[in-house]
């Protein structure tokens, strides 16, 4: 078994102790996933594990045996910004960056959820499916990811426009 | 800090005779004001791309060859002594490397602490750093264990046998306000201003209000943890990654600790995961630079974030008292500001408070003065806004609580107020526009709609209010900011300085304020920092880098006219004219006022058989800072709901109006002020650090429990400004990093007053102060 | 973190093999926090996510879960948000986006108290960690304590969201063990302190929780969950109600009312529901039930609000769902 990360195999440490993200960080020198608390409450440390959205820090590597991790360094197809990374810098959706990756990682996958079907805590009717992308579920759907510098408008904006364009 | 301002005034003063000064006050302002280009354009982040990406490289980042792992150990108790010390388990653990306490701890003085006559003076403590088996506050570092990876080092951590002998801590506010100190000043503000008899004007007021006002203590909470990679090259040559937002004064300091030579010391900083005052020189930095020079190995520290709340000093918590004494007209005729705030005895930052106070309102008589309570704690240091942050919620909750009573549109009371001059000093202002900051904001904002009479809108389950208040924060630029320009025979342009770049776009402004200095286009000028090798910046803090830098970069630029003027000779179009008649511009130097006569640098270059010209200078000193007073100043808008059923409060709209002098770059002087304000919601809403005063001990040391704002806290948020440049700044140009968290806390409170009649003076206003 | 080996189970069969000498191992939202803060040291991991994890129907109309599902796929379902949305709403009040789409059915019903006490090794004294030893929550920061339920011993609460919902539901949880399978109600599942705080569930070591199973009602399809907190998302419940019920000709004829945030274990509210059975739905009707419920609730010096918080809340939710608009 191995480990996929952005397209290439990785063994599993042999120590069950070690985390998802510290094996991307300290083995695998990839630094764009950040360690903001390692409690799983700032949300820093997302990756996508077989396309969704989880939290690098709560996830032993081992339990990534056999799966597919996406980081921010293979997000994007190719050397170009992916599109949410564009938007990002288009509507300063940070200021330090150290945020930054996590929240894009995020919002990839959220706007997949929303594509298909998935609710939240703020969507009215929950039986309906198709979901209506206001700003309110957006904030809502990203309130997992931390931002101290405050670029939470930004990061929105950033989302929404890449969301209008989707649908467009 | 507006204490920074004051303390630079005092050390230029000191200096004042002797220093050369090129940019005095009453002079001309700034040309760049009228002649910019770059500069107020909107500008993305020229260091966006990188981020976005997760390619921008941070302290804990830095790849290195024989890495080793560390992990701190933190004293449970609060005070007393280490009574047993077992070592062994953790030392023979598998992959343990070191295991650091006071018994091997090299014997090390600590930093010198911060002090504004001192640039290079940065320490948080005067507390030993591991020297000795006390203990000193609850969450001290009392061990470091080194490993080869880190979770070899946490578990090795964990087998570390420590037995104390505690004694009883200072831990109760309340209890130590008793045995409170008086300081003679504040850093080098006089803590004592009385101004008429405030107490007697207070009492026979036609209107007054007098009231206490609490403030929790908070964590700064950046995003990225404290972290530093130390690479010791043999005994003599020390290279560290650091997350600190001050690179060169801590290479100073560190060379003095560790024996070494200035520039034996290197520091490295190039991306900061956000600072707001809480990455300074701490403990951890000293412990994991002697460790890895004990172990003759590159070692890797980041602090868990519980090790971060542990220590790594907050804002202090505050008691105040505000009284104000109005006449019949509203006209203030006492303003009383006092109260308590933490400072240990060997800390360096005291919570001034009521600073603020003093530069926002006239007032017929002032009576202010703080006192420091002397807890057994990790001291408390300098967060976004120190003392502006909560002075102001207590003040503009005060006024707007007097407007109240009074029936006065508390916009209508503030303006009343508005002072000419400095209430306190009688220093002209600079440039001041808040009248028409408040104006304009409230027209925006759509103020009119907001009834007088609290509790008077509904909609459903909730109750609809506005408030407003008004923020003041002092302009500073630090003396002894320096910036080497290297002019290439291409035209093109490298500018260096060992600036900090922790998410303020320091990089991107200064880049647009070095093209248009030097005539070029953004494209041709690269922006260096980060770097202690490069000439040194002071510290970012206090709101004045940016003016700090821009004021090395006019010095360099006025060097480098001079040497272009000297290199150009007699065959130039630029013959005979001397340094003072000719400008940089369009791409190299020409006569003021006559665009003919000009020669482009790389001609000047050509002839001069140069390949680059290199100049480095110092900013002169912030004599401006003398003569005026000068102030960021904002008027703040908020509009909330309250439910009737629990109590929660949702922030539908928060609007911001500044007068900041220039705005350099829209988008990203934006940023900073929405930050600060969502910082502010956070302030007023939901952070507190829960100190259990039982133990001295912090109990939500993490980011699930000491909430900062989340997405779904945070409205879209209006921000404006007047851009009226201050003719006596660099580019006309005030701080803007801490002005936006001024004020906040004051129009939340004042909304909710508005919408439900209930006047909250203790801070977070949580869900149950509201039922 | 001590040293820990890993393994997964394949099969149910296995995993109640592997679970005599090991600790079980779902999303690890809960565990691998705590682990790492040295409340939990296991030295031997047992991951069960690759069991059941699947959501269906069965024949009668009993809605089976898996123990490995996650969270979000829950959330997410159909079936789920439409003949039970309070469990849909609850689970989505949870943690974040991130956390629901790893925390696993089970290791919901597993997850232990947020208390500040608890999760402090170094610092505090946790009669939950270490039995006897006391507790130095009390006195201390109890505003997430509960007001209903506690001991002297204890006070902590109950974290789950979900698990309200599920409490609400007439929800079973089905358990294997090395005697066989058994079923327990999830009102039953989770135990009050009493004087052994550290014992919180009916899960004996050895047991494996399989699957739960929630009945179809009326009442369930028109229901809902509310939440509140310190902050408007990403945070613990302060008070939070699920509830569900229907109307005839203008009285409330079937309810299920269950409050968390307030007690040990996710607090189903008998007294209240009896009262308000065959009611006219009135705002007096719901406050009544509601001091009815909570009559006997005995705040701590940091949580007296929860008391009207809860009533409020209740109020406020029952006044929703009995709305014309549902």
């Amino acid at each position: 078994m191995a480990i996929r990360v952005n397209g290439t195999e990785v063994d599993p440490p042999e120590d069950a102790r070690v985390s998802l993200l510290d094996l991307l960080r300290e083995r695998l020198q990839l630094t764009g996933t950040k360690v903001g608390c390692n409690q799983g409450a700032c949300g820093a440390c997302t990756v996508l594990l077989d396309g969704n959205r989880v939290l690098s820090c709560l996830t032993l590597a081992v339990q990534a045996d056999g799966r597919e991790v996406t980081t921010i360094e293979g997000l994007a197809d190719g050397d170009g910004l992916h599109p949410l990374q564009a938007a990002f810098i288009e509507h300063d959706g940070f200021q330090c960056g150290y945020c930054t990756p996590g929240q894009i990682c995020a919002a990839s996958a959220m706007l997949r959820e929303v594509t298909e079907g998935v609710p939240s805590y703020v969507t009215a009717d929950l039986a309906e499916e198709h979901i209506t992308l206001s700003r309110e579920e957006i904030r809502e759907r990203m309130s997992g990811n931390l931002c101290r510098c405050g670029a939470h408008n930004g990061i929105i904006d950033a989302i929404l426009q890449v969301a209008t364009e989707k649908a467009a | 800090m507006s204490k920074v301002q004051n303390a630079v005034v005092g050390s230029v003063r000191t200096v004042l005779g002797w220093v050369p000064s090129q940019w005095l006050p009453g002079g001309t302002p700034d040309p760049l004001i009228a002649r910019r280009a770059a500069v107020g354009r909107q500008a993305s982040r020229l260091d966006g791309p990188l981020k976005v990406a997760g390619k921008a490289r941070f302290a804990a980042e830095v790849a290195v060859e024989r890495l080793t792992y560390a992990t701190l150990v933190h004293s449970p108790v609060a005070r007393g002594r280490i009574t047993h010390l077992d070592t062994s388990a953790a030392e023979s653990a598998p992959g343990v490397n070191l295991v650091l306490t006071y018994r091997n701890m090299p014997r090390i003085e600590s930093p010198a602490l911060i002090s504004l006559s001192d640039f290079s003076a940065v320490g948080n403590s005067a507390l030993p750093i591991l020297q000795d088996a006390e203990i000193r506050y609850n969450g001290q570092v009392v061990a470091l264990v080194v490993a080869e990876t880190q979770e070899q080092a946490d578990h090795a951590a964990s087998l570390l046998v420590i037995g104390y002998a505690p004694t009883k801590p200072t831990t109760r506010f309340q209890d130590a306000q008793a045995e409170a100190r008086t300081p003679e000043s504040l850093l080098v503000e006089r803590n004592h201003v009385s101004v008429g008899r405030a107490e007697r004007e207070l009492a026979r007021a036609a209107h007054r209000v007098d009231n206490h006002y609490r403030t929790p203590w908070q964590n700064h909470s950046a995003i990225e943890l404290h972290a530093l990679t130390v690479i010791w090259d043999g005994e003599d040559s020390l290279t560290v990654h650091d997350a600190t937002q001050m690179i060169a004064p801590s290479a100073v300091v560190l060379a003095k600790l560790f024996g070494l030579k200035k520039d034996q010391v290197r520091v490295l900083s190039p991306f900061v995961g956000g600072g707001f005052g809480g990455k300074g020189l701490w403990d951890h930095q000293i412990v994991a630079i002697a460790a890895a020079r004990l172990l003759g190995r590159p070692l890797r520290l980041m602090l868990t974030r519980e090790g971060v709340y542990r220590i790594i000093g907050g804002r202090s918590p505050t008691e105040q008292r505000v009284a104000i004494g109005a006449d019949g007209d509203g006209r203030f005729t006492a303003l009383i500001h006092s109260g308590h705030s933490v400072m240990p005895t060997y800390g360096a930052c005291p919570e001034p408070f009521t600073l603020g106070s003093r530069a926002l309102y006239r007032a017929g008589s002032f009576e202010m003065l703080q006192h420091h309570v002397d807890l057994d704690v990790v001291p408390n240091t300098f967060m976004r806004a120190p003392g502006e942050a909560i002075g102001s919620f207590a003040l503009e909750s005060a006024v707007d609580e007097l407007a109240h009573e009074m029936g006065i549109d508390p916009i209508d009371l503030r303006l009343r107020n508005e002072p000419e001059r400095h209430p306190i000093s009688g220093a002209p202002f600079s440039q001041h526009a808040r009248r028409q900051a408040f104006t304009d904001g409230a027209k925006r904002f759509g103020w009119e709609r907001r009834q007088r009479e609290p509790g008077a809108r509904r909609e459903g389950e909730w109750r609809l209010g506005l408030g407003c208040a008004t923020g003041s924060f002092p302009y500073a630029r630090m003396p002894g900011a320096s910036a080497r320009i290297t002019l290439r025979r291409d035209g093109a342009a490298v500018v260096a300085c060992s600036a900090q770049e922790m998410g303020m776009g320091t990089a991107t402004v200064q880049t647009q304020h070095a093209a248009d200095r030097l005539g070029l286009p953004v494209s041709a000028v690269v922006f260096k920092l980060g770097d202690s090798a490069l000439p040194a910046a002071p510290m970012a803090g206090g709101s004045s880098q940016t003016a700090s830098v821009a004021g090395a970069i006019i010095a360099a630029a006025a060097k480098l006219t001079g040497e272009l003027v000297r290199l150009a000779g007699n065959d130039s179009p630029i013959a005979g004219l001397r340094a003072g008649e000719v400008h940089l511009v369009d791409g190299g130097v020409g006569a003021i006022g006559d665009a003919a006569r000009h020669e482009e640098y790389r001609s000047i270059l050509a002839r001069a058989g140069r390949e680059e010209i290199t100049v480095t200078a110092t900013g002169s000193p912030p004599l401006e800072m003398l003569k005026y007073a000068m102030h960021s100043t904002s008027a703040i808008f908020c509009e909330l709901r309250v439910s009737d059923a629990t109590g929660e409060i949702r922030v539908d709209r928060l609007l911001g109006s500044f007068d900041c002098g220039t705005i350099l770059n829209p988008q990203t002087a934006a940023s900073q002020f929405k930050g600060g304000m969502i910082m502010g919601l956070g302030l007023a809403l939901t952070e507190e650090t829960l100190f259990d005063e039982r133990s001295g001990r912090i109990m939500n040391p993490s980011l699930a429990d000491y909430h900062i704002p989340v997405h779904l806290d945070v409205p879209e948020i209006e921000v404006m400004w007047t851009g009226i440049p201050d003719p006596r700044s660099p580019l006309g140009a005030r701080g803007i990093g801490e002005i936006g968290i001024t004020g906040v806390a004051a129009a939340v409170a004042n909304a909710v007053f508005n919408a439900t009649g209930r006047r909250v003076r203790e801070l977070p206003i949580t869900l149950d102060k509201l039922l | 973190m001590n040293p820990v080996t890993y393994q997964r189970a394949s099969s149910l069969a296995e995993a109640v093999r592997l679970a005599e000498s090991s600790q079980l191992l779902g999303g690890g939202t809960n565990l691998v926090d705590l682990m790492r803060k040295g409340v939990e040291r296991p030295s031997q991991l047992t991951d069960v996510t690759a069991l059941s994890a699947a959501i269906a129907a069965t024949d009668d109309g009993r809605l089976v879960i898996g123990a490995a599902a996650r969270n979000s796929a829950v959330a997410a379902h159909p079936l789920v948000r439409s003949r039970h949305p309070m469990l849909s709403r609850a689970i989505l009040a949870g943690a974040s986006a991130q956390v629901r789409n790893m925390a696993t059915v089970g290791g919901n019903l597993m997850q232990r108290t947020r208390c500040l006490y608890f999760a402090d090794v170094a610092g505090s004294r946790c009669n939950k960690r270490q039995p006897g030893s006391g507790c130095d929550a009390a006195g201390g920061f109890e505003r997430y304590h509960a007001i209903i339920g506690a001991s002297p011993a204890c006070s902590a609460t109950h974290p789950s969201d979900m698990c309200v919902a599920l409490a609400a539901l007439d929800a079973d949880v089905r358990i294997v063990g090395p005697a066989g399978k058994r079923t327990v109600a999830l009102v039953d599942f989770h135990r009050l302190p009493e004087d052994r705080p550290d014992q919180e569930t009916a899960l004996k070591q050895g047991e494996v929780i399989e699957a739960i199973e929630i009945p179809d009602a009326p009442f369930a399809a028109r229901s809902d969950y509310r939440k509140v907190r310190d902050r408007a998302s990403y945070a613990f419940a302060l008070v939070s109600v699920a509830s569900g019920l229907t109307l005839r000709e203008g009285r409330i004829d079937e309810i299920r009312i269950a409050f968390g945030g307030i007690a040990p274990k996710p607090w189903r509210a008998y007294r209240a529901e009896a009262a308000l059975r065959g009611v006219v739905p009135t705002a007096e009707a719901f406050k009544a039930a509601a001091d009815l419920e909570l009559a006997e609730a005995t705040p701590l010096a940091g949580n007296a609000f929860k008391i009207a918080l809860a009533k409020r809340t209740l109020a406020a939710v029952l006044t929703d769902l009995s709305g014309d608009d549902r």
